[in-house]
């Protein structure tokens, strides 16, 4: 057995060296910009209030989100039908959509002047408010509702299809498949699901701001931003940041508490087939929460189609210089997302219950990192030692990158675990070490949470506005930064297409490599 | 020996590099975007400068002020170009700017120009922008804003991120003074909603979502001048406008300070003044010799123009924004 630390030796510490690296990013850049502060003003009510603010409404959208995801998953996990594919890929969208294009694309369908209200107003209702808490739910729910369902979508196929070819056999009735199979799935999965989204929600800026209505949707990252430019107070940034990392740890503290690992034992990977989903009662009602969040989601995105497509072929060619630059990133970002990623779930699966989850919760920290302290902090570390303007692309890549870990590591960790559980014994005996063990053992079974983390992470970056707009000199825009200067120059309509074309190659990308990774694999 | 000719050659890449001088010039992102004034700026100053303008870009005024004050005195710049008056005591304060010797200039602005340290070079007045064709019945001060029904919506920016949203806390307070308070409970139930910056505010504006958008007296030019449409206008208000003056200022420790004046006498010259009116949508600090392109004279002119000395500024906006948000968390 003496050859068995082998991939240990690989794994374990290139996994707590991306780690550390991801630590250094998220923690790292508090500390330089607290270290950078002079003096720095206490917490005042307003910061109170703010806190307050930002628990309610990330604990109201996760809710929410978690809640529409386990019936439009289910129906998804449960259903075949022509087009469900398409239908899973076009449900991503809203998520790798940039804040201001999905906003408008969401003000088009349930604003003042929008789809719905022109609906209601005919019938002497509306027109329809969503400005305040009810608007910064209803367009977080839009914006993680496709996340939620993906991460549960993905344990509804982790159970193994035998577990229902048992459970058809035994007659079970659909009341007994979601007793013993269903909610042992999402008591494991659930929880998880529900802080991703809390931890998105928490870092929530723009969104709560546009839609909340005023002062009273003041969030802690807006405090975050406020102390940096309208007071100049990097202590305070540093200190409320420091908060907003609190809040998170205590979330995902809870969550991996209240998360117990679903041990389903191990199948042979066959296709999944329902037969305790045949009855028309089910049918119906799968029917419907297909519908629904088709309409919700794809709406808003059938809008930003529509306002934009006039435009696109006219676009200014700098808007294509931006797009080839944005995909140079986006590929880099989702290189760098993996190879952090996969060595850290790598090590998690190696090593103790506790110091694989100390290890997937440093990787997942960045999630309550504050994109504006993350990119000043950056600024500051790297401004002494080489020019902050030349390093704009590979800096945006990195944070990106790091931005996407969690989820990354959300699809990929419980994968690699399971597939350790299930087939590492196997291995041993067989002899099946390092790369040779990635490739025949591990790789076939990772090919749908590797496809999913690729494509996600791409596709985030693709859409985000993130550390380039403080690093950005005039011939660098990335797309979403040429989309804000198109606006910012009155061009409301080329944006409108720019939009579009962000949404065409986020979407393409995303779909690319997670069809990439579901090819040979039944989804 | 394939490494030794890579050195050379970069070597002499950047002798060859060494003997144009660089003025480098930090501004806002949308002065360096195609469609704002920077390009034509840069291609105008390197034809008399025999240097190499480089622009660098960073969100917006206040991004930009925050920028400098992070790089401190090791800053690359040479002139910062993009703070405007309510920024100004703060940058002043850094001790990072050198004054401009550029003493006997005339302005064309409602009022003096009396800084030593910085520059103007456009200017323009905060105002609501509404559609001819929407809306029924245009106020003509925040008071009769206030009066008109509930359903009559604005969308505001939120001073705390963005410079349009703290010109109207300041508009506010230096048109009401100590009403400013009573002022925004009246005009709370109109704010539809507050967003992070001009461009959202400005996209929701023109998607329905509101009746009036707070914006510049001259926005109505750009859909008149590049879309041909005149039916966007600034409501006037009784109590005057707000300014923005926006200013640039030479860095004291620049490497090329002759360089850095160049520009900023280049900054009031009719090459630079006549790009700002199509490109950056605001007044020229010094009107052009050919005067203002069409259509801006379609434009309102308020009757008093409404500032705070930069000084004075900096004093009252915190009293300012807590009065405003007091009155809007309500």
């Amino acid at each position: 057995m003496a050859r068995r630390a082998q991939p240990i030796g690989i794994a374990l510490p290139a996994g707590v060296l991306a780690g550390g690296a991801v630590l250094a990013l998220s923690l790292g850049t508090l500390a330089a910009v607290a270290l950078r502060a002079e003096g720095g003003t206490g917490l005042a009510a307003a910061d109170w209030a703010a806190v307050r603010f930002t628990l309610t409404q990330a604990t109201l959208s996760a809710g929410f989100s978690c809640l529409l995801a386990v019936f439009v998953a289910r129906a998804l996990a449960r259903r075949q039908f022509p087009g469900r594919a398409l239908l899973i890929t076009l449900l991503g969208a809203p998520f790798i959509l940039p804040v201001i294009v999905a906003v408008l694309g969401l003000l088009a369908v349930f604003g003042r002047s929008g789809l719905l209200s022109a609906a209601l107003v005919p019938l002497g209702l509306g027109p329809v408010d969503i400005y305040g808490l009810e608007g910064v739910v209803l367009a977080h729910v839009f914006f993680n509702l496709p996340l939620a369902t993906r991460l549960l979508l993905q344990g509804w196929l982790a159970i193994p299809a035998e577990r229902f070819r048992l459970a058809a056999a035994l007659g079970f009735s659909p009341g007994d498949v979601a007793r013993h199979l269903e909610a042992p799935m999402l008591r494991s999965v659930l929880p998880g699901a529900f802080v991703v989204v809390f931890l998105i929600c928490m870092t929530s800026f723009a969104v709560a701001l546009t839609l909340g209505g005023g002062p009273r949707a003041t969030t802690v990252e807006l405090a975050i931003y406020q102390s940096f430019r309208y007071d100049f107070d990097l202590g305070h940034a540093a200190l409320l940041s420091l908060i907003q990392f609190g809040l998170c740890g205590v979330a995902a503290l809870l969550a991996f508490a209240v998360a117990v690992p679903s041990a389903f034992g191990s199948g042979l990977g066959r296709p999944l087939a329902r037969w305790d989903g045949d009855r028309w009662a089910l049918r119906l009602a799968d029917a419907i929460w297909l519908c629904l969040g088709a309409l919700f989601l794809l709406l808003p995105l059938a809008m930003i189609i529509a306002k934009g497509a006039a435009h696109l072929p006219g676009l200014p060619v700098q808007v294509y210089h931006a797009a080839l630059r944005s995909l140079c990133v986006a590929l880099a970002s989702a290189a760098v997302t993996l190879a952090l990623a996969l060595p850290m779930a790598l090590a998690a699966a190696r090593l103790k219950r506790a110091l694989g989850g100390a290890l997937l919760a440093a990787g997942t920290l960045s999630i309550a990192a504050s994109p504006l302290v993350m990119g000043t902090g950056l600024f500051i570390l790297l401004f002494p030692l080489a020019d902050p303007t030349a390093l704009a692309l590979p800096v945006t890549a990195t944070v990106n990158a790091v931005m996407s870990l969690p989820f990354a590591l959300r699809a990929l960790a419980p994968a690699v675990a399971e597939a350790q559980r299930d087939f590492g014994k196997l291995a041993d005996s067989l002899d099946i070490h390092g790369f040779s063990r990635l490739r025949l053992v591990l790789l076939p079974r990772l090919r749908r949470p590797v496809g999913f983390t690729l494509g996600l992470s791409a596709a985030l970056s693709m859409g985000d506005l993130g550390v380039i707009a403080l690093f950005a000199d005039q011939g660098q825009a990335t797309l979403p930064l040429q989309l804000y200067r198109l606006m910012a120059a009155y061009r409301m309509e080329d944006a409108a297409g720019a939009a579009l074309l962000l949404l065409i190659l986020s979407l393409g990308l995303f779909w690319l490599f997670d069809r990439g990774g579901r090819i040979n694999a039944d989804l | 020996m394939r490494y030794p000719t890579l050195a050379a050659g970069l070597l002499g890449a950047t002798m060859a590099q060494a003997d144009t001088p660089v003025l480098t010039v930090y501004t806002y992102d949308s002065f360096v975007s195609d469609w704002g004034p920077g390009p034509a700026v840069e291609a105008a100053f390197e034809e008399i400068c025999g240097c190499d303008l480089q622009f660098v870009a960073s969100g917006d005024g206040a991004a930009l002020l925050a920028r400098i004050r992070l790089e401190g005195a090791r800053t690359r710049a040479d002139v910062v170009l993009g703070l405007d008056t309510n920024l100004t005591a703060a940058a002043a304060e850094t001790g990072l700017f050198a004054q401009h010797g550029l003493e006997d200039r005339d302005f064309d602005l409602p009022v003096a120009w009396e800084d030593d340290m910085f520059l103007p070079y456009d200017w323009g007045y905060f105002a609501f922008v509404y559609d001819k064709t929407r809306l029924d019945e245009v106020p003509t001060s925040f008071e009769a804003l206030a009066a008109l029904p509930d359903d009559v919506k604005i969308v505001i920016e939120d001073p705390r991120s963005s410079t349009p949203g703290l010109g109207l806390l300041l508009w506010v307070k230096a048109a009401y003074g100590d009403r400013a308070a009573e002022i925004w409970q009246g005009l709370a139930p109109h704010i539809l909603t507050v967003t992070k910056g001009w461009s959202e505010a400005y996209g929701m504006f023109l998607e329905g979502e509101a009746d009036m958008v707070l914006s510049y007296t001259t926005s109505p030019a750009y859909h008149l001048i590049a879309e041909g449409d005149d039916s966007k206008a600034a409501a006037g208000f009784n109590e005057g406008h707000y300014m923005q003056i926006e200013v640039a200022g030479q860095i004291a420790h620049s490497d090329q300070p002759a360089l850095a004046r160049q520009f900023l006498d280049f900054m009031l010259s009719d090459a630079f003044q006549s790009v700002i009116p199509t490109t950056n949508w605001m007044y020229p600090a010094v009107t052009p010799a050919g005067g203002l392109p069409d259509g801006f004279d379609t434009l309102i002119t308020p009757d008093t123009a409404l500032i705070y000395p930069a000084g004075e500024a900096a004093r009252v906006r915190d009293t300012a924004l807590a009065e405003w948000r007091d009155a809007l968390s309500q």
